[in-house]
């Protein structure tokens, strides 16, 4: 022990100091509070601690590939498959409206933003409680675990886009110069999946029934997002209101950018915008408010 | 001196029933809820307890607080708002420095990922920076003695390697404010003596610590000052070894006596055992003795079969848990064989010797297993506080200020006019 160490202070406890001085220390004072009564995102927090979110969507990613025994091949595996069910199903037997684009083609470059979205819901709605051992024992925004859980299928995408590159070619089928804006309406789909996989994890807190929940929900879904018909073909009502759903954007603005098909309707795809950014901001609202019990319920 | 903490009346509630799980399944919601419609029922009243209630503190800069109390008494609560893991239903906490915290070891290590991978991912969970981790990573994987196997997934180490690589990240944490719970409660004798010596370490360099704690002798020897938490409320607040003694002496914490009920639990193995160990003083167990009189330490012990000479020992730490002395019983039976049957001994430690202030006793009783002592019975400490009711015929005389020394020894002073 120190020598300075051998005197114990005199009184019992260090008066309030009025005079102490501001430190010169960099790092911010944090003023701990009970919960807001209206929750925003601290983005200034969130920067701070965006290497522990590159670390955390990394660990996923890594994690992923090292406990499967095929590994990537899943990535493709998935909506491959699906498209051949999908083509002999939808296409040959109940000849589904396609774009005019053969329908395998069709379907699959549907099915890879649909697949991103749909893993990413099922990834980010149990990131909370799959992190129970992070979240009881230390701080980190929260938010970070949604976040992370988006970024993960975006390695699948990827993976699963050269196919479509492949199928493409054999096919004949080229992209318009519109492809340039595939890559925001992915962004689309990820803000969008992250509003539903904030709502759903805050949930997945109180209600361990939500695993259960999400495949049924991404199945009906499915089938709303213009994955295995083309959305066009309906009669011009039920089109706005699927409208309201952000994927059925996400995918004709994909499809028009990739495989060249007619570009969407701005005012529909404006419609699917709003929705999305409802979608987020709801999601982030409701997540931020439920943050504060997460240690205590979990 | 600036301050780290400030804690201003900080009150958490839970609802009872909270504490464990507090998720249902949506059918329940709904079935309870649907029921309510039907039969007009009211929200049932939940059952509610304050875990912290009006609780405010500061800590100053480079001080090194403890926070002790019974299990419930709200010293987690306070950690967990302390580290914002949740927040206060009431008050506030203004807290100015880089807080790191250590509520277990490992948090995040994930068996799949390999060494290397999860001092990144562990570094990164208790907030350091990755050029942080980089500029460090050697030190740390040499701290943890695991070279060879960097590069192999976690799920393949021993548990011990394991518990040495996280702690090896965690005591490479640099940060102003260090919140610590029970980490010393884990691991074996080593890796607690290592826990210890880094966090003075870390206290040495002037950095804030809150150390929460059921070991009174480490946190008497970490911590400046302490906080006794009882049923969410601050019982005392001052110096450490000052609350400790009034802890212990509470009969929350340890005591003058332990005891024993039955043999077979008592510490000890086949050759002998203990019944329990106290602290006399003319003759009656005593929490608090006066430092002019003699205090016995009892030990009583009882041997189980024939075996090497047995004999008691024990060693007597002062209030920051330093060694005050070291005693073994010299006495006639040292090198006799000791039969089986119970045994009492008491050793006398004489009176204006010890200090005031706490001590506290590790009692043992061992064989000689030349040249090492053996211990085979160990007593968790009891503890006893001094006191100097100040009549002026002990060591200090008349003087009332702070008396330093391990011992006040009443020396016999000549004087003469040369």
């Amino acid at each position: 022990m120190s020598q300075t160490k051998l005197e114990p202070p005199a009184q019992a406890a260090p008066a309030t100091r009025p005079d102490a001085e501001p430190t010169d220390r960099s790092d911010r004072v944090v003023v701990i509070r009970p919960d807001p009564r209206w929750p925003h995102l601290d983005a200034g927090e969130l920067w701070h601690y965006r290497e522990l979110l590159f670390r955390l969507a990394w660990r996923d990613v890594s994690v992923r590939y090292k406990q499967t025994s095929i590994g990537i091949t899943w990535a493709i595996l998935q909506p491959f498959v699906t498209m051949v069910v999908f083509t002999l199903v939808f296409g040959k037997f109940a000849a589904f409206p396609s774009k005019g684009v053969p329908y395998p083609i069709f379907t699959y470059s549907a099915l890879l933003p649909w697949t991103y979205f749909a893993s990413a819901v099922a990834i980010s709605a149990t990131s909370v409680v799959g992190n129970k051992a992070l979240v009881t024992k230390v701080y980190f925004p929260r938010v970070l675990l949604p976040i992370a859980g988006v970024s993960v299928p975006v390695v699948d995408f990827f993976i699963a886009f050269v196919v479509l590159a492949g199928m493409m070619v054999w096919f004949a089928v080229w992209p318009s110069l519109a492809i340039v804006l595939a890559p925001l309406f992915l962004v689309m789909a990820l803000v969008s999946a992250l509003g539903v996989g904030l709502f759903l994890s805050a949930v997945n807190v109180r209600y361990r029934d939500v695993p259960y929940a999400i495949p049924f929900l991404m199945q009906i879904w499915l089938y709303f997002s213009g994955v295995v018909y083309a959305i066009s073909a309906l009669p011009e009502r039920y089109q706005w209101i699927l409208a309201l759903n952000p994927m059925t954007a996400v995918i004709n603005g994909f499809q028009w950018g990739v495989i060249g098909t007619e570009p969407p309707e701005l005012g529909k795809t404006l419609v699917s915008v709003a929705a999305a950014a409802v979608f987020f901001v709801g999601g982030l609202w409701y997540f931020r408010r439920s943050e504060p019990r997460f240690a205590d319920t979990i | 001196m600036a301050t780290a903490i400030t804690a201003e009346r900080l009150s958490k509630r839970y609802r009872i029933g909270e504490l464990q799980s507090a998720y249902g399944t949506l059918r329940d919601s709904v079935t309870t809820g649907a029921r309510r419609l039907v039969r007009r029922e009211h929200r049932p009243r939940y059952e509610e307890i304050w875990a912290l209630h009006d609780v405010s503190f500061e800590v100053v800069e480079g001080e090194v607080l403890g926070v002790i109390g019974r299990n419930g008494a709200g010293k987690s609560t306070l950690l967990k708002i302390l580290t914002r893991i949740t927040t206060p239903t009431k008050g506030r906490v203004t807290i100015r420095g880089r807080v790191g915290s250590l509520l277990e070891v490992g948090t995040g290590f994930h068996p799949e990922l390999t060494g290397r991978e999860n001092v990144y991912l562990n570094g990164s969970v208790l907030g350091m920076k990755n050029r942080e981790i980089q500029r460090k990573f050697e030190e740390i994987v040499e701290f943890a003695g695991v070279e060879q196997f960097i590069d192999t997934p976690v799920k393949r180490y021993s548990s011990g390697m394991s518990v040495r690589l996280a702690f090896a990240v965690a005591a490479h944490l640099e940060p102003e404010i260090l919140l610590v719970d029970e980490v010393l409660a884990v691991g074996d004798a080593e890796f607690q003596r290592r826990c210890l010596g880094r966090m003075e370490d870390i206290s040495l360099t002037g950095r804030t610590v809150v150390f929460v704690s059921h070991n009174m002798q480490a946190l008497a020897q970490l911590c400046d000052r302490a906080i006794w938490l009882d049923r969410g409320e601050v019982m005392l607040d001052g110096p450490s070894s000052e609350v400790v003694a009034r802890y212990l002496q509470s009969g929350f914490g340890t005591g003058a006596v332990r005891k024993w009920r039955d043999l077979e639990s008592a510490p000890g193995d086949d050759l002998v055992r203990l019944r329990w160990v106290r602290a006399l003083q003319d003759g009656v167990p005593a929490d608090a003795v006066d430092v002019r009189r003699p205090v016995g330490i009892e030990i009583a012990f009882t041997v189980l079969r024939e075996g090497d000479p047995v004999f008691p020992k024990l060693k007597v730490f002062d209030a920051r848990g330093d060694v005050a002395f070291n005693a073994m019983d010299t006495g006639p039976r040292w090198d006799e064989p000791s039969p089986p049957g119970d045994y009492v001994t008491t050793a006398w430690i004489p009176g204006n010797f010890l200090n005031e202030g706490l001590s506290t006793v590790h009692a043992q009783v061992c064989t000689l297993d030349a040249p090492q002592l053996r211990p085979h019975a160990t007593a968790d400490l009891i503890a006893f506080h001094v006191q100097d009711p100040g009549e002026g015929d002990s060591a200090r005389g008349r003087f009332i200020g702070q008396w330093k020394g391990v011992v006040r020894p009443l020396l016999e002073w000549t004087t003469e006019e040369r």
